[in-house]
C-alpha cells in the first residue's frame, strides 16, 4: 500500500486549483489519465490522486470527478463516509467519487476522468497545464 | 527586520522595472484567501495586501468551523502557502470602515476586493427576542471558538430544557457541542472558559425547531449522522412529523434520498429510553415557528410560543408554509437562535442593499464611481449572502478573481502607491503582520501543548497584538 510514501516532484498543476502528487514507491507503474475538461490533457502518473483543500480528509468535495463505468468496478467501493461527502458536492452523478480517496493503480491504466461542470466554471482560467 | 528591508528593496527595484499593480483585499477569510490565490498565480506583477479587522486570519475557519472538525480546518495550510509569497502581505488589525476607509483604498489601489464575510446574525423580528439567555447561534460559536468580540457572551447553560430555532449546519453545530462529553471536547481548540462553562450545562433536553418538514431541513447528511451517533444521546422524533414521507423517498434525488433515509431510520428505531437519566435527549420538531418569546419579571426567558404550520402544494421543493391557527409553547430556559446571518455596510461610501453588496460577477454595481476611483469588487459571503460552504466560497472567489484578471490587464490610472500611502494614513504601530500571525500561532500551539489541545486561543486583541509585537526570544 502506499500510504505516507514521500513525494516525489512530479507535481501537475491541474486546473482546478490544486495539485496531483505521485508518490513514489510501491506503485511504480505509471497509467495514462485523461481529464476531460475544455481543453482536454493528458498526462501520465502514477500513484493518489490528492488534492489539497482539505488534504484528502474527506471534508471539502474540491475533488469530485467522474469516473467512467466501466472503471467504477474496478475501484473499491466508496464508504458511507465519501458518500455522505459527496451528497454535498454539487451536480452529482451516479458516477461520481471523491478523487483524494482514490489510488491510482496499474488496472486504471488509460482511465478517462471527468471534472463536474461546476468544477470546469470554477476553476479552468485559460492556464493550460503543461503535457507530462 | 532585515528580511523586511529586503523585501521592501526587492519590491522597489521590480516596481522600478515595471509597472507593479497594487490589489487590496479587505477580509483575510476563505473568499479573500481563495482570490488571492488565483491573482497571484495568474497576473504578473501583482502585488496583493489582506486588510484584516482582526489581528489574525481565516475568517470563519478560525471562527466558525467546529472545534471537534479539525480537518475541515486543513484548508489553512492552503492560504498559509499564499500568504508566505512575496507579492502576497498580511495586514491584521485594520478595520475598514474605521481604521481606513473605502475611498481612501480605491485612490491607493488598482483594485479593491472586499471579503468581509457576513457576521451579523439574523433576527426573528417577535416579542421579547432581546430576552435573557435568548442567544444568537452566530455569537455561540464566536464564544466557544475564542471570537475576542464574543467573549463578554453571557449564557446560563443552567436551564434543563433549551431549545435551537432552526435545522442547518450551524444549528446541529452547536447542538453537537452542547451535548459532545466534555472529556471529547478537552482534546479540541475550543477555549478553557468554554469548556468550563459547557462542563457545567445542565441541559438534558434539546429541541431543534423547524419551519418546514423533515424533507426541507437544511442540514446535510454528515452533521446528523454525527448528532445520531454521540455517545450519551438520544433522539427522539415526533409521531406524526414523518407522515407520508416514506412514500416520497423513492422520488428524491440522492442527497435527499440518503439523508431522508438516515432521518427515517432513526425515527423507526424508536427510542428504547430504558432509563432516561442515563441518556441525553435530542429531539428536531418539524412545521412550527417562533411566534413569540415568554418571559418572566426579570426578562428571562421562559419559553417559546411556536405557531403550527402546515405545508402547502405537492413537490417538495416547492412547498409553501403557512401558518395555521393552532399554537403550541415551549417552555425551556435556554433559546439558541440559528436562522441566518446579513452582512453589515462597513463604511458609508459603499453601496449595500438587502444584506449583501449588489454586484455583477462580483463587480460592484456603484453608480458614483469616479475615474479615479479603483474598481470595486465583492466576493464571498459579502456578495453572495451567507449560504454554502467553503467548496462555494471558492468557486465564487475564483470567478470573480477571474473577472479581476481581466480588467487588470486594462488598468487606466496612474501608478498607485498602495499599502505605504495607507500606513501613512493610519497608526501603522497597530498593524499585525504575518509574521506576528505566526508568533500569535507558536504561542497559542504552545499554550495548547500541555493541556493535550491543539492550540489555546488568544481570545483578546491587546494579548494578540502584545504576542504579535514580542520578539521570538521573549515568548520563549
Ligand atoms: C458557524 C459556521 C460554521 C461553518 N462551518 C463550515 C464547515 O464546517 N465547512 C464548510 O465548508 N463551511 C463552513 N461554514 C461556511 C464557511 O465558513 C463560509 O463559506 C466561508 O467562511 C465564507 O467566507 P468569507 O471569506 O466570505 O467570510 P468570512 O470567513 O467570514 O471572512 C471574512 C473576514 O473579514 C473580516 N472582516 C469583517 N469585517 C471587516 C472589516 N470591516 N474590515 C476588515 N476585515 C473585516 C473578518 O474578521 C473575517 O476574517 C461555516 C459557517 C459558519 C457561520
Ligand atoms: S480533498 Fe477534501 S474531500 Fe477530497
Amino acid at each position: 500500500m502506499l500510504h505516507k510514501i514521500k513525494n516525489i516532484n512530479i507535481q501537475v498543476q491541474s486546473a482546478m486549483g490544486f495539485e496531483w502528487l505521485c508518490p513514489q514507491g510501491q506503485v511504480a507503474s505509471k497509467c495514462k489519465i485523461l481529464f476531460i475538461q475544455k481543453m482536454g490533457w493528458f498526462t501520465s502518473m502514477s500513484g493518489r490522486i490528492e488534492p489539497r483543500a482539505c488534504e484528502a480528509s474527506l471534508a471539502c468535495t474540491t475533488c469530485h470527478v467522474y469516473i467512467p463505468h466501466d472503471y467504477l468496478d474496478k475501484l473499491p467501493p466508496s464508504e458511507e463516509k465519501e458518500d455522505d461527502l459527496l451528497d454535498m458536492a454539487p451536480f452529482l452523478k451516479e458516477n461520481s467519487r471523491l478523487g483524494c480517496q482514490i489510488v491510482l493503480t496499474k488496472e486504471l491504466e488509460g482511465i478517462e476522468i471527468q471534472l463536474p461542470q461546476a468544477t470546469r466554471n470554477f476553476y479552468v482560467d485559460g492556464h493550460k497545464p503543461a503535457p507530462h | 527586520m532585515t528580511l523586511k528591508v529586503v523585501k521592501a528593496v526587492r519590491r522597489t527595484i521590480s516596481s522600478a522595472c515595471k509597472k507593479n499593480l497594487q490589489v487590496c483585499i479587505v477580509g483575510a477569510g476563505p473568499a479573500g484567501f481563495y482570490a488571492a490565490m488565483h491573482l497571484s498565480k495568474n497576473v504578473q506583477n501583482v502585488n496583493l495586501d489582506i486588510i484584516e479587522k482582526l489581528p489574525v486570519p481565516f475568517g470563519l475557519i478560525r471562527y466558525g468551523v467546529a472545534p471537534d472538525h479539525p480537518e475541515v480546518k486543513n484548508v489553512i495550510n492552503q492560504f498559509t502557502k499564499v500568504a508566505k509569497q512575496p507579492n502576497v502581505n498580511f495586514y491584521g488589525n485594520i478595520s475598514l470602515g474605521k481604521d481606513i476607509h473605502l475611498r481612501q483604498l480605491r485612490e491607493h489601489y488598482d483594485a479593491v476586493l472586499l471579503t468581509y464575510g457576513a457576521e451579523k446574525d439574523r433576527l426573528l423580528g417577535i416579542e421579547n427576542e432581546d430576552a435573557q439567555n435568548v442567544i444568537s447561534a452566530r455569537n455561540f460559536v464566536g464564544w466557544y471558538n475564542g471570537h475576542p468580540s464574543e467573549q463578554n457572551l453571557k449564557i446560563d447553560l443552567s436551564s434543563k430544557t433549551a431549545a435551537i430555532l432552526g435545522q442547518g449546519n450551524v444549528a446541529l453545530d452547536v447542538a453537537r457541542i452542547l451535548y459532545t462529553p466534555i472529556d471529547d471536547l478537552r482534546k479540541t481548540d475550543i477555549t478553557e472558559c468554554a469548556l468550563s462553562s459547557l462542563a457545567e450545562s445542565k441541559v438534558r433536553e434539546l429541541y431543534l425547531v423547524g419551519r418546514r418538514g423533515p424533507l426541507q431541513v437544511a442540514f446535510t447528511i454528515k452533521e446528523l449522522r454525527e448528532q445520531l451517533n454521540l455517545k450519551n444521546c438520544q433522539t427522539v422524533w415526533r409521531e406524526n412529523d414523518f407522515d407520508n414521507i416514506e412514500d416520497t423517498v423513492p422520488h428524491l434525488p440522492r442527497p435527499r434520498k440518503r439523508l431522508t433515509e438516515l432521518m427515517l431510520k432513526s425515527f423507526k428505531q424508536g427510542n428504547v429510553l430504558d432509563d432516561c437519566s442515563k441518556y441525553k435527549i435530542f429531539k428536531p420538531i418539524f412545521f412550527r415557528s417562533p411566534k413569540k418569546f415568554l418571559i418572566n419579571t426579570d426578562k428571562q426567558v421562559t419559553g417559546v410560543l411556536l405557531a403550527c404550520n402546515k405545508l402547502h402544494g405537492d413537490n417538495w421543493v416547492t412547498q409553501k408554509c403557512l401558518a395555521t391557527d393552532d399554537t403550541e409553547i415551549l417552555n425551556c430556559g435556554l433559546v439558541f437562535r440559528s436562522i441566518g446571518y446579513t452582512s453589515v455596510q462597513a463604511d458609508n461610501e459603499l453601496s449595500f442593499d438587502n444584506g449583501v453588496v449588489p454586484n455583477d460577477k462580483g463587480c460592484v454595481l456603484d453608480d458614483n464611481s469616479e475615474d479615479k476611483l479603483a474598481k470595486l469588487y465583492v466576493a464571498g459571503w459579502l456578495g453572495t449572502g451567507p449560504v454554502g460552504v467553503i467548496l462555494h466560497t471558492m468557486g465564487n472567489a475564483f470567478q470573480v478573481a477571474k473577472v479581476m484578471c481581466d480588467d487588470l490587464k486594462n488598468v487606466k490610472h496612474d501608478k498607485r502607491d498602495g499599502f505605504s500611502a495607507i500606513s501613512r494614513i493610519m497608526n501603522s504601530d497597530q498593524i499585525v503582520d504575518w509574521n506576528g500571525w505566526e508568533r500569535i500561532n507558536k504561542y497559542e500551539i504552545e499554550q495548547g501543548q500541555s493541556k493535550g489541545k491543539p492550540r489555546e486561543k488568544i481570545c483578546n486583541v491587546n494579548k494578540m497584538i502584545e504576542v504579535a509585537k514580542c520578539n521570538d526570544m521573549l515568548i520563549e
